[in-house]
């Protein structure tokens, strides 16, 4: 097999976490950033490219994903899943619980690592279920699952509501040193909502969600962190309450994290007006104020990082009444350019959102970053931050085609994604 | 003068003018109802299907009867005997009957939205919103105008209160919405349980006192607790209900001379309004179902139009 | 838009001496038959309809016809035609109808109405009063009675203007359509 081999030239190496922002070449060899210096001039056979202009950053990291399979092959595949995520930059990706069967033995996480090492594109980490079958009654098998790979629990999709079971699980998650990754929807409380509870769905004469549904959880989950010192992450966190919740538990040293999806901090719940199905998700699109607090969340380091919520789903699951169409949109191929707009829009910095989809996640997990340095793992994503293009589901990798961003303007476009060194994705 | 919009599925598309409009040509088919052969050839050859994903008897009876007077082909599809329960969607069975080219298709559907879904797909027919979830019945709230005209000569300055489960009703929206095109003043009364979060969207004024706000209200619309719709009982019980929200003979004497009484049908006797007010001198109820069928005749005919695009291919 | 050269075809008073005759040969024949019960095809009829009346001293109420439901090419119209009042405030059945219209030209209008009549009732008889008969019939049809008649192209609009619905009395001939 032909050894693959990059140098890319004069290039702008921007690595945040390292505080690295310079320009130089970049040698990618034998799986590692080989090399990083000005006026790099290596030996062998190479693929040179020119980095002018262009900006070298540590491959993304998307802790919310939905591969789903097993179970939903015709939404998405951890193949093409994965292909799509490299199209969006991303090198490593953690896929939730709620496949069919759901992923919350042994046998289906390596079943889905198995997937993996036969066709995905970037790096798949499991994320196991906090309860058998996300049905809320009875833990799943939570040290087996962290064994055969995961890393993280969560029932996303689901909310826990037995507070008892959520501390157990909390507790015992601390004995195996996992994150608890929640979806925080109070299911009673939320009942038969189909959008975010305000104006437009009392216009629409939809069911509304309303944001205490989303800040009840997340408070639960935060007294329950600091009872069972478990590290709390809370997954798409939408409501200007939780942001708030999650800043004072900060404060108060607990161990929580936060993350935002990209469109909760681009749309709001106006996008359901004409009963637009790809408008649909849960958490649901707020309110502009919600939507504001969550980018100042972003912006200050409330909310750790962005997370795509990738969720596929079939045309026939959208193509559908609102209230009956399924919750989700694809997140992967706009994540960048629609953090991008934040930068655009100076409510957020280059460094803090490149951080919030690289170092950030990792810490999270726990794992160790070795980011842009020599030796590193050549995880890494060349990006051209000016190119304005318009993304259509229709030219992305994904299976299925359920997005509110489908004809829009985007500004910021991955030209290449490397994974071990291999070129995953060419832009 | 024609309508601008091809459907007709909120009572936000159709301004005062086009209202006015509709009620002219309403006009000409209630003479059409009181001959003796109550029957006009203008909608010949023209086929309407009438796609109710919910049971209804009172607008699909309506619906038919108007397109039955003016000659139109009319086809009832209800839930039973649709293909929705054989697993096809909502557009599915829509495109289905479309491509057996109906002019106009009257959908009622349980799910908020679903006949703008329709309509999206369409090229050709029109469609006219018969009642979708808690959003909107347009054809209920403009038969429900013209009964307050025909009663009070002018809706402009009325004062009307609508009561009881305003979260759950699309009559509630829909009248709100033409009350206010029209320059009345609308209050929501009912439980604060009944009255949707958002409320301040809609620009009405809540009140959770039906004996305090009665005597202020020219005309009094009384929604039918819908028990079937509702996820949980938002109120203790019935009789708790009927005790502060129903309308009957003592509480009516708090009212102004001359207030009308209306309810969308079917009325639950003894719950929201008593029999004695139900049937009672100020009640509009049945002049409200006389109005329906010759409103939804003049829908049918205005909407009857090719439209001009598809003119423009032939 | 092109300027529309018109020809005057009556005046106000030779509309009015027209109404005039057409008043005496109704009251000749309505003298036979027994009163007529005048309707008129709106718009323009139902003022010829009232003067005739008037001259005739026929009390009894006027009729009005609005034949746009009855209309033969309402399936491939964009506009649906404004539907005005119909209204015959006498019974029909057994009636002596003198359906009353301004322009006479294709037949299609008096089939409507004879339709539209239909519907109300089984009148005796019905007969027929145009102010001017432009020839052009697509329908066996014909006026019983008729004020002017004159033979145009198709190419030309016979227009009748009252004091009632338009401010002045004549009739013209516009080139063009309309």
């Amino acid at each position: 097999m032909k050894r693959e081999a990059y140098l890319i030239k004069d290039v702008r190496i921007f690595d945040p976490a390292l505080k690295l922002d310079q320009t130089g070449d970049v040698l990618l060899r034998d799986g590692k950033i080989e090399a990083m210096a000005k006026g790099l001039k290596p030996e062998g056979d190479l693929e040179i490219l020119d980095g002018k202009g262009k900006v070298l950053v540590p491959g993304l990291v998307d802790l919310h994903t939905h591969l789903r399979e097993p179970g939903y092959e015709h939404k998405e595949t951890v193949e093409t899943g994965t292909r799509s995520a490299a199209a969006g930059g991303f090198t490593t990706i953690c896929c939730m619980a709620n496949t069919n069967p759901v992923n919350d033995n042994a046998a289906i996480t390596q079943y889905i690592l198995q997937k993996a090492r036969e066709g995905a594109s970037v790096r798949v980490l499991p994320i196991g279920a906090i309860s058998k079958g996300l049905q809320g009654k009875e833990l799943a098998e939570i040290g087996e699952l962290k064994q055969a790979g995961c890393v993280g629990i969560s029932d996303d999709g689901m909310t826990l509501m037995d507070s008892q079971l959520m501390r157990l699980a909390m507790d015992y998650a601390r004995g195996f040193d996992l994150p608890v990754l929640t979806h925080s929807v109070d299911a009673n409380l939320a009942k038969g909502g189909a959008m975010h509870e305000g104006e437009v769905s009392c216009r629409l004469g939809l069911k509304g969600m309303p944001a205490e549904a989303e800040d009840i959880i997340v408070a639960r989950d935060i007294y329950l962190s600091g009872l069972t010192d478990c590290h709390l992450h809370v997954a798409h966190v939408s409501t200007a309450g939780s942001v708030e919740l999650i800043r004072q538990a900060k404060r108060r040293g607990l161990k929580v994290s936060g993350e935002a999806a990209p469109h909760h901090f681009t749309l709001t719940d106006a996008a359901c007006e004409d009963y637009d199905t790809h408008a649909k998700m849960c958490p649901p699109l707020r309110g502009e104020e919600h939507r504001q607090a969550v980018i100042a969340g972003l912006a200050d380091g409330t909310l750790d990082c962005i997370a795509t919520d990738h969720a596929p789903h079939a045309t026939v699951d959208k193509e559908t009444e609102f209230d009956q169409a399924a919750f989700g949109i694809l997140g992967f191929e706009t994540a960048l350019p629609l953090s991008l707009r934040l930068v655009e829009q100076g409510a957020v910095s280059l460094e803090r959102v490149i951080q919030s989809l690289t170092s950030s996640p990792m810490a999270i997990l726990k794992r160790p970053y070795t980011g842009l340095q020599v030796g590193a793992v050549a995880d890494v994503a060349l990006l051209d931050l000016q190119h304005v293009w318009t993304y259509r589901a229709s030219e992305g990798f994904s299976k299925s085609r359920n997005s509110p961003f489908e004809g829009w303007e985007m500004k910021g476009r991955v030209l290449g994604t490397w994974v071990d060194g291999k070129r995953v994705h060419q832009g | 003068m024609a309508l601008k919009t091809p459907h007709i599925l909120s009572m936000s598309d159709l301004s005062r003018e086009e209202i006015e409009f509709i009620f002219q040509t309403t006009d000409s088919f209630r003479e059409v109802g009181g001959r003796a052969i109550k029957k006009v050839p203008a909608l010949r050859g023209k086929t309407v299907i009438n796609l109710f994903f919910e049971n209804s008897t009172r607008t699909r009876t309506s619906f038919e009867i108007a397109g039955k007077r003016l000659s139109a082909d009319v086809i009832n599809i209800s839930k039973s005997s649709s293909s929705v329960t054989k697993g096809e969607t909502l557009l599915d069975t829509a495109k289905n009957l479309v491509a057996m080219s109906p002019d106009i298709l009257v959908v009622r559907h349980p799910s908020a939205g679903a006949p703008h879904a329709v309509a999206k797909i369409l090229q050709r027919a029109r469609v006219i919103n018969a009642g979708d979830g808690a959003h909107e019945h347009p054809t209920q709230a403009l038969l429900d105008l013209l009964t307050i005209r025909d009663h009070k000569k002018k809706i402009e300055g009325l004062h009307v209160g609508i009561v009881g489960d305003i979260a759950h009703s699309r009559v509630a929206r829909s009248n709100i919405r033409g009350l206010q095109t029209f320059g009345a003043k609308v209050t929501v009364v009912g439980p604060k349980s009944m009255i949707p979060a958002g409320i301040s969207a809609l620009g009405v004024d809540v009140s959770y006192d039906l004996a305090e706000v009665l005597p202020k209200l020219d005309v009094v619309m009384m929604l039918r607790i819908q028990t079937e719709r509702l996820d949980a009982m938002p109120f203790p019980s019935v009789r708790e209900y009927s005790r502060f929200y129903g309308l009957n003979p003592q509480l009516l004497k708090k009212a102004k001379p001359g207030i009308v009484i209306m309810h969308p049908g079917p009325v639950n006797r003894g719950v929201e309004i008593s029999p004695e007010v139900a049937d009672g001198p100020y009640s509009l109820i049945l002049d409200q179902v006389k109005n329906g069928v010759a409103v939804r005749m003049a829908l049918l005919y205005l909407l009857a139009g090719e439209l001009e695009s598809v003119k423009g291919e032939a | 838009m092109a300027q529309e050269t018109e020809k005057l075809l009556m005046d106000a008073a030779q509309l009015e001496a027209t109404l005039q005759r057409l008043a005496s040969q109704i009251a000749e024949r309505q003298g036979a038959e027994g009163p007529y019960h005048l309707v008129g095809i709106h718009t323009r009829g139902v003022p010829i309809a009232k003067r005739l009346a008037a001259l005739i001293k026929n009390s009894g109420p006027i009729g009005v016809l609005d034949i746009n439901l009855y209309r033969d090419d309402l399936s491939a119209v964009a506009d649906m035609p404004v539907v005005k009042e119909t209204s015959l405030p006498f019974s029909v059945d057994g009636a002596h109808v003198l359906l009353v219209d301004d322009v006479l030209y294709t037949g299609r209008t008096v089939r409507a109405a004879l339709d539209a009549l239909f519907d109300l009732g089984r009148p005796k008889k019905i007969e027929l009063l145009a102010l001017v008969d432009r020839g052009g019939r697509e329908i066996p049809l014909q006026a019983d009675f008729c004020g002017k008649r004159l033979s145009v192209s198709d190419r030309e609009v016979v227009k009748v203007r009252l004091l009632e619905t338009d401010g002045k009395d004549e009739v013209v001939v516009a080139q063009g359509a309309e």
